[in-house]
Formats: structure tokens, C-alpha cells, sequence
């Protein structure tokens, strides 16, 4: 590769061969059948070997698909799992009532801990009182990992998502400080998963670490999985910044000379409302988002964080946060 | 000079019918040494297939032009922590996801350094078939005898020899067939395998995606077609039923799914790690050798008339059975062995050097068993295929045949026959990692 022709600007390979995007679009759904086989396992191997495993479900999408991968799991068996919530505070009010509504048609029992709580008694720090509260909910996840003693948390967590994602294991061993050591990670062969872990640690579990943003949606179609209407398109009063849609909420309320637009817009991920943006959409069916998803050209974070370069850094931070 | 391949059962490649038949998820793995263009390779992949978003190609782009690179550096695109951009580390192995209309991919992306034979390993248990990427100018070298060797030994049967930067040889037909050549003549002594080459330039994009017009000579699929079309291993799925039990679920007064009080339920979960399994089959549960009818077959509420490979599944059976996890439902005619010795080829993952004469865990499907080492038999040189025998230790990356000792039988195959029954993982008991991966002779 020459060195000489530095300063030139850099030739963009020819156009994409993907031709048109939909051609993204898996034609026939078996390899949903073998994801779901895996998670299943993976749900399976979490009950069978861990003492006392817990469920993360914030109502967001991926979350809801691992509630319903845990029904199928053991079904007709009730699911064997309690649901953790770390509640920032910050989150939609429908999101809230989905995630109890699921809880009960589930019949698991919810556990909530508050970021707000934390912040009371200390061990989180805000630096401004609207600042993003996403980063802070590790403190209280520890905390309540600490409060139940939980050895495993099982999430919906991609490796499509997040560039470090890629590389963590399904398996992902925490010590008591909760950190992930990227340069320790145990080999992880076969579908043999090593559950154990010393006293004081936790094994963070992801069954659905091999799905992308499509096959989620893909999955919740075929399943007919329910979700909060915020992921289906409606009308929104937001301001544009940039490229990203920042939605008027009571967190982000438009400032003196945003101008407020109403527009037809959906949520990509539904998380703090702080840090999530919802993306200009007219799918209201989940056949017009699998659709859209199969033909976006913007990854899910790129379009929808509004602290997307923090959010980055954030991720590397949080892995620090034992440290400090 | 036509194009070249060898024992050719992929003639098919080339047409792009739909084929219902085969499955819908395939998982490869690349390999190669440093130069060799892997990330290019991926990245062109990625991108051709539509499989960029352009948030992320803006983000590389930007990072590579302010490095003053002449073109765009796709390693930004595989080597995700922030930690490995800045410093230089590799960490392991990362997975990457793409889709076309026929199909899933999962590529497990093992770094070609000097930690290869552990990562290869890692990367290739789960693996259809590996792309061993070779550079036309430099041709077969240690690493691809190597890797082609790691392949065979975690019993991946379709390689694909990549020979890349085809066009900075002028695309020579000569220099293309003696790397095939050579590279099929070492295959052949390794056993069976079914070997597909491609001339490609991951850097121009020719033949990855894209045909190559000027290259008239090569007559074969472009690497996208081969993948698109290649059976997965559990298309194959002729071996016996293999079910290894994970749980026992049992319904009985309150802990329902639909809260029901009636009834009761009594049914083992797991994954068929071979065979196909149907309603009425007679199944022998394994070590009891008990024998029983299948009454019925669930993934959650549906009843299937059949399952197949893969797939995770409730069985019932039509009578009462001392079941419970670790146990395996089998075909009663071609039973597994069961043992309390195992000869396996040991790849040895930790820093921690074997300890002969300590006790450590064998995980073997759903049954986790104390064992010893009875004997180090030989280790193997991955680059010679030379036996040393009787070695003292091995060493992290090493290969060695063993006899192990266990507190109690595992139910297995041969790796040969088997890739779920025939390998387990080896727990160091005091640092509870994982220390070792087994295949089973």
C-alpha cells in the first residue's frame, strides 16, 4: 500500500454491490429458528448451572425478545427467572407500563431499583441534575446485584450493537467490581458454556449476543411479540440538531430559538430519554420496519444516540468504573 | 487453464437459485497471517454486501484519511475497542454479522498473531468452513499449512483458499494454479476435505462480490456465490440421535407457564446434537439404558411432528424414567460409548502450563466430571505434523494427544463423527477458567 499518495483524498471503493438494500433481507427465516435454538440453550444452561440468575428487562426491544425466548425456554414450565429493572428515571411512561404489564403476563416478579436512590445515598454523582443517567445505572445494577446476590444477570445485549460488543463473550465473567476485562476473557468452544465463577463475581449472560438489529425485528414479527407503541410510527414534537431528532420531553425541552416540529417518527431503541432520539419514519407495521431496517444505511446507535461520541467513551468508562 | 478447484462438488456454485434446502445460517471463519488482507477482505465483504452503514464507513474514513492513509484502513472496521485501536491489542476473537438474501453469516474473526493456534481454535468450533487467505505473491506458507491443519483438526470440512492480491501478479493463471496446486497437495495429506480456490484482490473487490470480467480464465463462483450456496454443517445430519438432557422440566401444582393447576408435566429439555427426532421414536436414555416411546416433542406451546438438528426442544416420554440433566436420549441401535477414559487431542488455551498430576474439570455436553491425566501421549507440531513424544507438559497453543482419566463415564462419539459428543472443555478448578478444548479420537 503506497505511502506516496498520502495527501490525496482517500478513492471510495466502488459503490456497495449490495445493490439494493432489501437484498439484506434473508428470504427465508430458518436461521431465526437457529438463533432461537441457541438462546434457548443458552436460557437452559443459565437455570440449570447458576444459583441465583436474574433476567434485565427495561421493556426495550431486545429485552422483550429475551422474555419471550425465556417463555419458550421453559415452557410449560414457568419461566424461572425474577426481571431486574434499573429504573433511571428517565425513561417513557408507556415504557414503564409495558414492562409491568409483561411482568405480570409472564408472571415473574419485578424487581425495580432506582438510579434515584443511588444518587441519594451517594454513590452516584451527578455533575449536572439532567445529565444523562445511562452510564450511572451500572452503580445501581451493582448494587443491586450486591443487595440479592445474584451470580448471573442474563441481558439482551447484541454484538451488532456496539464496536467492544463484538468481541465479549455470551459468557462474560464480572469480578466483584463488575468489570469486564476484554484482555482476560475466558475461550468460549463449542456451545460449552463454563458458568463458574469465584465468590463475589457474576456472570453477565447474553443468549441473544448473534442477532442483529433485523433479526430482532424479523423475530418479533414472526413470534407476534408485543412492544410499547413507541416503536411504531407517530406523530412527535421534536427539534432537529444535526442530523438527529432530539424529541421535546420534560428532559429535553426545546430551547429559546429551537424551532419544534411536529413529525411522523419512530424509536429505533427505547432507552433513557435522555440519550435516545427517535428516527424519521412513516413504518407503523412491523412488516414497514423490517422493510426500513433491511434498507437503512445508518447503524442503530449512529442514528439514534444523542451522545454518541460519549456514549463511545462511556463504554470504556464504565469498564474502568471499578477503579475509581 | 481453466479454473482449477479440485474434487468439485460445488459446480452448482455459480447459479444463484434460491435453495430452500439449504440452511439459512452459515458460520466461516478467516485466517490468514498479518498482510495477507484479511480486514480488506472482510471489509469488502461487508461493504459490497450492502452490510456497512454509513455512519460507520463516515467514522473509518474520517480516521483513515487523517492518518494519511492512500486508502481506506477496514481493519477500523473489525478492530472495534478503543483500547485495541490505540494500543495495538488484539483481543481474541470478534464476531461480525452480514445478510443477503439467501443468507446469515457469522464470521468469527481470529487475529493472526502469535496466539494463533488458541484463537483458530475458539474461532473454528463453531465454524462451517474456514477462508484461509493466501498472498499471491508469497503463495502457501507455514501459517496456511497451520491454519489448514487447526481446520481439519476442529473437523471443518469445506476450506476455501483465498488467493489474494491476484492483481498484483497480473492476474497470472500460472501463479494462481501452483498455490492451488501445493496448497491441495497438503490438504490430501490431512484427510478429506472438499477445497474451493478463488483468485481475488479483496483490495479492488474482484471476485469477492463482484466478477472480474478481465480475469476470463477463471471459471468459478466469486467468493459471495461459494458462501451463499455451500451446505452448513448441520445440512449433513445423518448421524444418530444424540439428546443430551439439560434440564428436567416438571409442571406440577402452581408453576405452570398459563397458571393452570390441572395436570401435570413431567419432560427433558436440550439441543439434538445429531439426528432427528419424532413422536413415537424409540429412545434409550443413556447411562441407565432404559427404553422408552417419545410421547411428544415442544418448543414452547408448539408441538412438533419432527425436530431436527440443532434445534432446542421439550421431549416427553410415554412412561417414567429416572432422567436428569447430563443424561442422553439416543438411538437405541447406535448408542454412544460410555467411559471412564478418553483419548483426546488437547489444544492447550492458558498461560497456565498443564500440571500432570493435577486434578482438573471436563465439561462434556451437559455433564461436567472430574479428571486425570492418565498419560501425555505425543504433542503435535502444527507446522511439520511431527510427533513428539512423551512430553513432560504442554504450553499455552499446544497440541497433544492424552489419556484422561474420569470420576465418572461421559457418553461420547468421536469429533469425527460427532462435533457436540465428541468435545468437551477442561476447568482448572482453583482459577475456574477455562483452560483447555478437547477433541475426542
Amino acid at each position: 500500500m503506497s505511502t506516496l499518495a498520502a495527501t490525496r483524498d482517500i478513492i471510495l471503493p466502488l459503490e456497495p454491490l449490495g445493490l439494493n438494500m432489501s437484498s439484506r433481507l434473508p428470504m427465508h427465516a430458518a436461521h431465526l429458528d437457529l438463533l432461537e435454538a441457541e438462546a434457548l440453550f443458552i436460557l437452559r444452561e443459565v437455570a440449570a448451572e447458576c444459583r441465583h440468575p436474574v433476567l434485565l428487562f427495561s421493556g426495550g426491544k431486545d429485552s422483550a425478545v429475551l422474555l419471550h425466548l425465556a417463555y419458550k425456554a421453559f415452557h410449560p414450565e414457568r419461566i424461572g427467572f425474577a426481571l431486574l429493572h434499573i429504573d433511571t428515571g428517565h425513561n417513557y411512561e408507556e415504557v414503564i407500563a409495558y414492562r409491568d404489564r409483561m411482568a405480570e403476563r409472564y408472571g415473574c416478579r419485578l424487581y425495580v431499583r432506582h438510579v434515584e436512590d443511588s444518587i441519594r445515598n451517594g454513590s452516584v454523582r451527578l455533575r449536572d441534575p439532567l445529565e444523562s443517567r445511562n452510564p450511572h445505572q451500572s452503580v445501581t445494577l451493582m448494587e443491586s446485584i450486591a443487595e440479592f446476590g445474584f451470580d448471573a444477570c442474563l441481558g439482551g445485549a447484541r454484538r451488532d450493537e456496539e464496536k467492544s460488543r463484538a468481541k465479549e463473550r455470551v459468557f462474560s465473567v464480572r469480578d466483584e467490581f463488575g468489570q469486564w476485562e476484554p484482555k482476560n476473557q475466558r475461550p468460549e468452544l463449542w456451545s460449552l458454556y463454563n458458568t463458574r465463577v469465584e465468590p463475589g463475581g457474576h456472570l453477565r449472560v447474553f443468549p441473544i449476543s448473534n442477532w442483529t438489529e433485523l433479526d430482532v425485528w424479523q423475530y418479533i414479527q414472526r413470534e407476534d411479540i408485543e412492544l410499547p407503541e413507541l416503536y411504531f410510527a407517530h406523530p412527535r414534537q421534536v427539534v432537529r440538531r444535526g442530523e438527529v431528532l432530539v424529541p421535546v420531553t420534560r428532559l429535553t425541552p426545546a430551547k429559546a430559538g429551537d424551532v419544534v416540529e411536529t413529525i411522523s417518527c419512530r424509536f429505533r431503541t427505547v432507552g433513557d430519554i435522555s440519550c435516545t432520539a427517535p428516527v424519521p419514519s412513516m413504518a407503523g407495521t412491523l412488516s414497514e420496519i423490517i422493510e426500513e431496517t433491511a434498507q437503512c444505511l445508518l447503524s442503530e446507535r449512529g442514528a439514534t444516540r444523542l451522545d454518541d461520541r460519549a456514549a463511545e467513551a462511556a463504554m470504556e468508562q464504565r469498564k474502568k468504573e471499578g477503579y475509581f | 487453464m481453466n479454473a482449477i478447484a479440485t474434487p468439485a462438488k460445488s459446480t452448482k456454485a455459480g447459479g444463484l437459485k434460491h435453495d430452500e434446502s439449504l440452511s439459512g445460517l452459515l458460520r466461516f471463519i478467516t485466517a490468514g497471517s498479518v498482510d495477507d488482507g484479511k480486514s480488506t477482505l472482510i471489509g469488502r465483504l461487508l461493504y459490497d454486501t450492502g452490510n456497512v452503514a454509513s455512519d460507520q464507513l463516515a467514522s473509518i474514513l474520517a480516521t483513515s484519511q487523517k492518518r494519511g492513509l492512500a486508502e481506506i484502513d477496514w481493519s477500523l472496521l473489525t478492530d472495534g475497542l478503543l483500547a485495541e485501536r490505540e494500543q495495538g491489542i488484539t483481543i481474541d476473537v470478534a464476531y461480525r454479522y452480514f445478510s443477503t438474501a439467501r443468507r446469515k453469516f457469522i464470521i468469527g474473526d481470529a487475529p493472526g498473531h502469535e496466539q494463533y493456534t488458541r484463537n483458530m481454535v475458539t474461532a473454528a468450533s463453531n465454524a462451517d468452513l474456514a477462508i484461509l487467505l493466501v498472498d499471491a505473491r508469497k503463495g502457501v506458507v507455514t501459517q496456511t499449512r497451520r491454519h489448514a491443519y487447526l481446520a481439519h483438526l476442529l473437523g471443518i470440512r469445506e476450506l476455501m483458499l483465498a488467493v489474494n492480491k491476484m492483481d498484483l501478479v497480473d492476474w497470472q493463471p500460472a501463479v494462481y494454479q501452483a498455490i492451488v496446486d501445493e496448497f491441495v497437495s497438503f490438504v490430501t495429506r490431512l484427510g478429506r476435505h472438499h477445497v474451493q480456490a478463488i483468485p481475488l484482490s479483496a483490495l479492488s473487490g474482484s471476485n469477492v462480490v463482484a466478477r472480474d470480467q478481465s480475469v476470463s480464465w477463471y471459471r468459478g463462483p466469486t467468493l459471495l456465490e461459494y458462501l451463499e450456496s455451500i451446505p452448513a454443517r448441520r445440512d449433513a445430519g445423518l448421524a444418530s440421535l444424540r439428546l443430551p438432557v439439560q434440564r428436567v422440566a416438571r409442571v406440577m401444582l402452581g408453576n405452570g407457564a398459563d397458571g393452570s393447576t390441572h395436570g401435570e408435566f413431567r419432560g427433558y429439555q436440550g439441543t439434538l446434537a445429531s439426528g432427528t427426532l419424532r413422536p413415537g421414536d424409540e429412545v434409550m436414555v443413556m447411562p441407565s439404558a432404559q427404553r422408552a416411546r417419545v410421547a411428544g416433542i415442544k418448543i414452547g406451546e408448539q408441538s412438533l411432528a419432527q425436530a431436527a438438528m440443532d434445534r432446542s426442544v421439550v421431549v416427553s416420554l410415554d412412561r417414567e424414567l429416572d432422567v436428569s440433566r447430563g443424561d442422553m436420549l439416543v438411538d437405541p441401535r447406535e448408542p454412544p460409548r460410555v467411559s471412564k477414559e478418553l483419548v483426546a487431542d488437547l489444544c492447550w488455551l492458558s498461560e497456565q502450563p498443564l500440571q500432570p498430576r493435577g486434578k482438573y474439570l471436563i465439561k462434556h455436553t451437559t455433564r461436567t466430571v472430574q479428571a486425570l491425566f492418565a498419560e501425555l501421549d505425543y504433542l503435535i507440531d502444527v507446522n511439520t505434523l511431527a510427533r513428539h513424544k512423551g512430553p513432560e507438559t504442554a504450553h499455552m497453543n499446544d497440541i497433544v494427544r492424552v489419556r484422561l482419566k474420569l470420576q465418572q463415564p461421559l457418553l461420547t462419539d468421536a469429533y469425527a463423527d460427532n462435533r457436540v459428543t465428541g468435545s468437551f472443555i477442561v476447568i482448572e478448578p482453583v482459577s475456574l477458567n477455562t483452560v483447555a478444548a478437547g477433541v475426542i479420537v
